[in-house]
């Protein structure tokens, strides 16, 4: 912390700059003070780097979202909530203010109600960023969502019963 | 908008009813398996990217190397009848994503808790989780070959189980036998429903 560039004294002071590369670095980052400075370390550690797929999507998946980490829809989307296109949705490549991936939701839902999860496995994009262009869809009113059972509130005994027959004929 | 035309003669979609089965345990004891083995879909892995704005999570553990900043977790799909879906998701197995533990809770019909007799207190974090939020849930030994086999009794006496907590033997490779152990989760929560109806008598 205390003075960097005050330090200079030692090899060669004013003009030696160039050629003396001991004490160099301190010079030019005089601005930014405190402990953003850190002249040395770099050698130390190896930063780790990814390349091609490693590093991840070429665009930051909340960038598909404009920013946005939540829709202003009125209730948060489960992971099981379906996804059903409205027939307005026949042809959503049309409308020009929707994103690929809004277009690719309406697509894939239009074969058969896919849930959210499904949606975010199936275009692999975080759950996060489905929700909002899920929600940017119902506002659109090209899909609406079906809720799932309240949590807290147990599925009709019938349906429990249902079920069990369902998985005992498989 | 250029929507208009649509097509009259597609008959609207059906919507099913959409429940949901956890399957919890401990790194390793089958969880992956257990869903494929049961879902009529591959197993897709659903992704949530830590490091995105609006997740509070501020673990060291998840921001020092960014290669474990994604969390896959398994799901798959069983359609019972055109109306009637059921959705399997195996939980994460580090205790650092415990956070979406709530997510996928919420709403849950039920849960498996698979064990593995050689490392039992793998699961015991799962079983406390459910015990807890009281989500009916059913231990399920997966028999791995090779392991000592022990009765039922003697992993719910080590699990200190409940009585009315369903523990089975399943193999997770095995469909049927996977099916057996959602059969008994859902007869568990039919159970639990039927007696939370009960009137209370005063």
């Amino acid at each position: 912390m205390a003075g960097m560039s005050a330090e200079s004294p030692g090899p060669g002071p004013g003009p030696g700059s160039p050629g003396s590369g001991t004490g160099g670095s301190g010079m030019g980052s005089t601005g930014h003070g405190s402990g953003s400075g850190a002249p040395d370390g770099t050698a130390g550690q190896r930063v780790p780097r990814w390349y091609d797929a490693d590093a991840g999507p070429v665009v930051r998946p909340y960038a598909m979202t404009r920013g946005r980490t939540s829709s202003h829809s009125r209730h948060r989307l489960d992971l099981i909530a379906l996804v059903v296109p409205e027939p307005a949705a026949d042809d959503p490549g049309r409308d020009q203010t929707l994103a690929p991936e809004h277009v690719a939701i309406v697509e894939l839902c239009s074969d058969a109600p896919q849930s959210i999860a499904e949606l975010a496995a199936e275009l692999d994009l975080p759950v996060g960023v489905v929700r909002v262009l899920v929600g940017d869809l119902v506002d659109d009113e090209l899909v609406h969502v079906t809720r799932p059972v309240p949590p807290a509130e147990l599925p009709d005994v019938n349906i429990l019963r249902e079920v069990i027959h369902g998985l005992r004929a498989l | 908008m250029a929507f208009g035309r649509s097509r009259r003669d597609k008959r609207p979609p059906v919507e099913p009813v959409t429940l949901k089965i956890l399957v919890a345990g401990g790194f390793g004891v089958g969880k992956t398996t257990a869903v494929g083995a049961v879902s009529e879909i591959r197993p897709l892995r659903t992704e949530e990217r830590l490091t995105e704005a609006g997740r509070p999570v501020d673990d060291l553990e998840g921001v020092e190397s960014k290669t474990t900043t994604t969390v896959a977790m398994d799901f798959g799909r069983i359609t019972l009848r055109e109306d009637l879906v059921l959705y399997l998701f195996g939980t994460p197995g580090q205790d650092r994503f415990w956070f979406l533990w709530d997510e996928l809770a919420q709403g849950a019909l039920g849960a498996v808790v698979l064990a593995d007799t050689r490392r039992l207190e793998d699961c015991f974090a799962a079983v406390d989780y459910f015990e807890r939020r009281r989500i009916p849930f059913t231990v399920a030994v997966n028999v791995f070959e090779g392991s000592e086999r022990f009765p039922p009794e003697t992993v719910r006496a080590a699990l200190d189980l409940d009585p009315e907590v369903p523990v089975l033997v399943c193999d997770a490779r095995d469909r049927s036998s996977v099916r057996d152990v959602l059969v008994a989760v859902v007869e568990n929560a039919l159970e639990r429903a039927a007696r939370e109806r009960e009137p209370v008598a005063t």
